[in-house]
């Protein structure tokens, strides 16, 4: 994005104002690059989102929690533990009031998932690069099926579309 | 003269909290608490089990082995380490958690953490799903062959195995292959339209690794080095780990 290789937009949000948040992996984050790290996702995300519609979580960045779904708690075994665990994430993404969450984590991906699931929070999970191709115009139809009905059309540019028989 | 010194009957002991000490930089700092509890305040885990970060710590500091390297809590701590970052003492508690899992014998560790080391211990893949490398190079060859024929400017997208000397070796959980191979397609349009130079591998390409998680060092450290080694065949000057 810096370099200028690749370009983002936020044009589809415009109007719809989804709100998003963000998860700070453990590991990517407080355990290994820190802060700037946590502010690298933030910058890829507002440009995909708008700035207006990025809702941070409180605490964050190296101070955020962990979601509950590391260190192996996600394997069976534990799971009403994991699930108690993951209240305080639940509760902090709740108060954000965004609609989807991008945990860039496979573990926190699953986590959180499950933790909207269980608690019947509402919110979505997606992954970073998805959001990142639906901002290039660049997602295809069945890369969009874990996003909600309202974003079946959005970003779509001609590359996606099915070719000239 | 003074009296001779009292000789007490028992002998120190050496605790579990010793011989982790021994183990870690500058002790873990693992006697410098000052029971403040910032880390338990803090903690998603605390309650969990009866158990939180300064009980836990406390516990061993009076030498009750027993009960910490016995409590099922420390598979229920995910060694984030939030504690360590709000302790005002640097308190490395998630590596006292980890070694009381270490201590666990192997059959009384949870099954599933246990079983997802194993799996990948079986092939070269190092996929805690058990997923070979052939069972990966098919579900990306026809996730692309897909996307070929349906999405008219990806009809030449490239992805490749063990290409040498690409710049950037990348990884994938097993999860993404096995059950949503979708999911890496924007993954791979986005590479593309950066123009990055990269490569799957063969071998070492699941991005997971359990065994860490398990308390295995012996089988941690070999899943680590088949990874390694995999990006170091190739010559590729970056590894881009999605996990």
């Amino acid at each position: 994005m810096r370099e200028g290789k690749i370009k983002l937009s936020s044009d589809w949000n415009k109007d719809l104002k989804i709100k998003f948040t963000i998860q700070d992996p453990c590991n990517l984050v407080r355990k290994t690059f820190g802060d700037s790290v946590a502010g690298d996702m933030r910058y890829v995300l507002k440009a995909c989102v708008g700035e207006e519609n990025f809702v941070d979580p409180w605490p964050n960045k190296s101070n955020n929690f962990c979601c509950g779904g590391g260190g192996g708690f996600l394997q069976p075994g534990f799971k009403s533990a994991r699930q108690d665990y993951g209240k305080i994430k639940h509760d902090q993404i709740m108060e954000t009031g965004a609609k989807y969450v991008i945990p860039p984590c496979h573990n926190c991906h699953s986590q959180v998932h499950d933790l909207s699931i269980h608690y019947e929070g509402g919110y979505e999970c997606v992954h970073l690069w998805t959001v990142m191709a639906m901002s290039m115009g660049i997602l295809g139809p069945d890369e969009r099926v874990y996003l909600d009905a309202n974003l079946s059309e959005c970003g779509i540019n001609e590359c996606t579309l099915p070719p000239d028989e | 003269m003074a009296d001779a010194a009292l000789k007490l009957g028992a002998e120190p002991k050496t605790t579990f909290l010793d011989k982790v000490s021994d183990l870690l930089p500058e002790q873990g700092h693992l006697n410098l608490c000052l029971t403040c509890g910032a880390c338990s305040s803090g903690c998603p885990a605390t309650g969990l089990e009866g158990m939180d970060p300064r009980k836990f710590l406390r516990m061993a500091a009076l030498g009750m082995d027993e009960e910490v390297t016995s409590t099922p809590w420390v598979w229920m701590c995910t060694m984030c380490t939030r504690c360590v970052h709000a302790c005002p003492m640097q308190i490395n508690i998630p590596q006292l958690v980890f070694q009381a899992r270490k201590s666990w014998p192997e059959e009384k560790k949870p099954r599933g953490i246990v079983q997802s080391c194993k799996a990948a211990m079986i092939d070269k893949a190092t996929s805690s799903m058990g997923a070979t490398s052939e069972d990966f190079v098919e579900s990306v060859e026809e996730t692309l062959e897909q996307v070929r024929s349906q999405q008219r400017g990806y009809k030449d997208l490239q992805v490749t195995f063990d290409r040498k000397g690409a710049k950037y070796f990348l990884n994938q959980n097993s999860r993404e292959p096995m059950a949503e191979p979708d999911e890496m397609v924007p993954l791979w349009k986005i590479m593309h339209e950066a123009g990055a130079d990269w490569t799957y591998g063969t071998a070492g390409w699941a991005a997971e690794n359990y065994c860490m998680f398990a308390g295995n060092d012996e089988e941690w450290e070999k899943i680590v080095r088949i990874k390694a080694e995999a990006v170091d065949a190739l010559g590729c000057e970056y590894w881009l780990n999605t996990e």
